[in-house]
């Protein structure tokens, strides 16, 4: 008799808890906002400054690339309110219609941001976004190990060098990667012409017996301990592998790079439209963007935080290229449907064989 | 309804819901999009789409196999050992191999990243003795033993847990009819130890089969394996989401293990047939 009861008991305790998930979240004097941002991009410790400054709860996830953030945000599995991608992301979140249009009276710190970063051709005419950090990509190498001959030319050539064959880490994201052989070939990153991706995709297949490994954020252990001795990245975090590693240095190849603005915007099936905009607004703040600029390393869109930094910081050519070398980069652009699904199978391809 | 039978369905209707919500329903769409096109009609294309893949299939077959054997290898005699200990000791052995188990899986596979780096642990230990150094990162040897490393306490379990049921008597009862220890094993132990085996095998090939983190992390992305495509087009890191393809080669991949599964299952009965006789 006692082990029925018992048994009773633990089957109502099972579907209380069954009830229980099925209905978490309710908590519902305290809004929690999702904020869905990429990797070792921010500093921590600004979020509970947040939380102790509104009462609005963070509830912070990362990933490790735009494509990853936008099947997580498509499929409509996971609800964010604030995320932050980069350009071409952007540009196509625009097109399918998920981001909200922002209302700017609530964030006042807006001001800060430079002209130059206003009315990109990504969002022309700023409603949905507002710059969080920008950079180019770059190549950067060992000075120990690799020749000062073969980086004196700056070119992308040196991540197809044999001498380095398994020294070197490749982007493991088909737009960077593809975007690097582009820039071999001349080509533009948005190209639009189907053979001039399937040459770009012969030099990465030419590419892969070179390769020590795809990375993504495991490339800050890599470069730091010496791992590998080349490796294309984004400049800010190149600027921090180079503090935790001296013998690192890098630069914007000749043939050109990728220059990418990350903006922040807020989804449009967002519950918390005020508190997101709060949010944006407090990472404007002067203060929270010199710390961010500071951990992230990348280059900062806010004038006011911008005159803040150590000259040091501001004054390096790869993390504020001048005008002259930022004429030789470009932006990537929403791929067309097929081009998009062509790159796809291309990489594909290339991981599987 | 009788008391009892209400207890029973008091007890199994929240399993069975669990079940039908997070077993049935996903796999009903999983054979969904595998028959699907973009726009919901029926196809078949994704399914034929898998010969593209043939190798990719055949490359994770091999380093799931590789990974079982090692583990069955290496659990097998360990299994033994600790299930004709005294049985204190063998709560405290019991506890040691599962006592990785409590740490996150992530971690411990890069930790060994770490162990087996070019500049890592070993080739670091190996450089100061005067050794070369050798290269053991991404390479397909890296993914199986990360294979063997995670999963070896599935193999551990189950085999032990039967072989700690076999009594002493039985194999000394093997040895007074004048049973050698080379019988002793063949004629009574392996045979009462199948289902443990089978349980094992199954619970490593599983996992090792459908794998993508170990191979991303230990494979430097270059050992791609068939969890490795799929992952991609569930979470579109190749530029486009594709949940046909992907939810395609799932299904195909399930049904690989079901097959497996089954011939594993054939073995059991011919086995415990033959200990009967």
């Amino acid at each position: 008799m006692k082990k029925k009861v018992l048994s009773v008991i633990l089957a109502l305790c099972i579907a209380c808890g069954v009830l229980s998930l099925a209905g978490c979240g309710g908590n519902a004097d305290r809004v929690t906002l999702n904020v869905y941002n990429w990797g070792e991009y921010i500093d921590l410790s600004v979020l509970p400054e947040f939380e102790k400054e509104t009462g609005i709860k963070v509830n912070y996830t990362t990933y490790a690339s735009n494509e990853e953030m936008y099947a997580k945000v498509s499929s409509g599995a996971a609800s964010y309110d604030v995320v932050i991608p980069s350009d071409y992301m952007i540009a196509k979140l625009i097109e399918e219609d998920m981001l909200a249009e922002l209302d700017f009276s609530n964030i006042p710190n807006y001001q800060y941001i430079g002209e130059d970063y206003r009315g990109l051709q990504y969002d022309p005419e700023n409603k949905f976004s507002v710059p969080y950090s920008w950079g180019t990509t770059v190549i950067m190498y060992n000075k120990t190990v690799v020749d000062p001959a073969d980086v004196a030319d700056k070119s992308v050539d040196l991540m197809w060098n044999e001498k380095y064959k398994d020294q070197i880490l490749m982007f493991d994201n088909p737009r960077d990667a593809f975007a690097l052989a582009l820039s071999k070939l001349g080509y533009s990153f948005n190209s639009t012409n189907p053979d001039e991706w399937e040459q770009a995709a012969e030099l990465l297949r030419q590419q892969k017996p070179l390769v020590q490994s795809y990375v993504m954020d495991q490339i800050f252990d890599k470069m730091e301990a010496g791992e590998a001795a080349i490796a294309a990245y984004y400049a800010g975090d190149a600027l921090i592998i180079q503090e935790e590693n001296p013998d690192v240095d890098y630069f914007i190849p000749k043939e050109g790079a990728n220059m990418f603005v990350d903006a922040m915007c807020v989804m449009k099936n967002t519950q918390h439209k005020a508190e997101a905009e709060a949010f944006i607004n407090f990472m404007l703040k002067t203060d929270v963007a010199v710390k961010t600029a500071e951990v992230i390393g990348y280059a900062t869109p806010h004038t006011a935080a911008k005159a803040e930094l150590d000259p040091e910081i501001t004054g390096n050519p790869v993390v504020y290229p001048d005008a002259a070398i930022l004429e030789n980069t470009e932006v990537f652009l929403n791929l067309t449907p097929e081009i998009g699904k062509l790159q796809s199978e291309l990489w594909t391809d290339i991981k599987k064989d | 309804m009788n008391r009892k039978s209400l207890t029973k369905t008091l007890v199994t209707t929240p399993y069975t819901i669990w079940m039908i919500i997070f077993v049935v329903v996903p796999i009903a769409l999983v054979v969904y999009y595998a028959l699907t096109d973009a726009d919901g009609h029926f196809t078949t294309e994704n399914i034929f789409a898998i010969v593209d893949y043939g190798k990719t299939f055949a490359v994770s077959l091999e380093l799931a196999l590789i990974s079982t054997a090692i583990c069955l290898l290496l659990a097998y005699p360990l299994a033994y050992t600790i299930s004709r200990m005294h049985t204190r000791r063998q709560s405290t052995m019991i506890m040691l191999v599962m006592l990785p188990m409590w740490m996150n899986f992530l971690i411990r596979t890069y930790a060994w990243m770490t162990i087996l780096e070019n500049n890592g642990l070993i080739n670091r230990f190996v450089r100061m003795l005067g050794g070369e150094g050798f290269r053991m990162i991404n390479t397909n040897g890296a993914v199986v033993l990360g294979m063997v490393y995670n999963f070896l306490p599935y193999m551990i379990l189950p085999i032990y847990t039967v072989l700690t049921k076999i009594e002493q008597s039985t194999i000394e009862a093997a040895q007074d009819l004048g049973a050698n220890r080379v019988q002793v094993f063949r004629r009574i132990l392996f045979p009462m130890s199948v289902p443990g085996i089978i349980s094992g095998v199954t619970m490593v090939f599983v996992p090792a089969v459908s794998t993508f983190v170990i191979s991303k992390l230990l494979g430097g992305g270059k050992t791609f394996l068939i969890g490795d495509i799929i992952e991609n087009y569930f979470l579109g890191n190749t530029g486009t989401v594709n949940y046909n393809i992907g939810a395609s080669l799932s299904l195909v991949l399930m049904l690989l293990i079901l097959i497996s599964m089954a011939i594993m299952n054939h073995f059991d009965k011919d086995e415990s047939a033959g200990g009967m006789l």
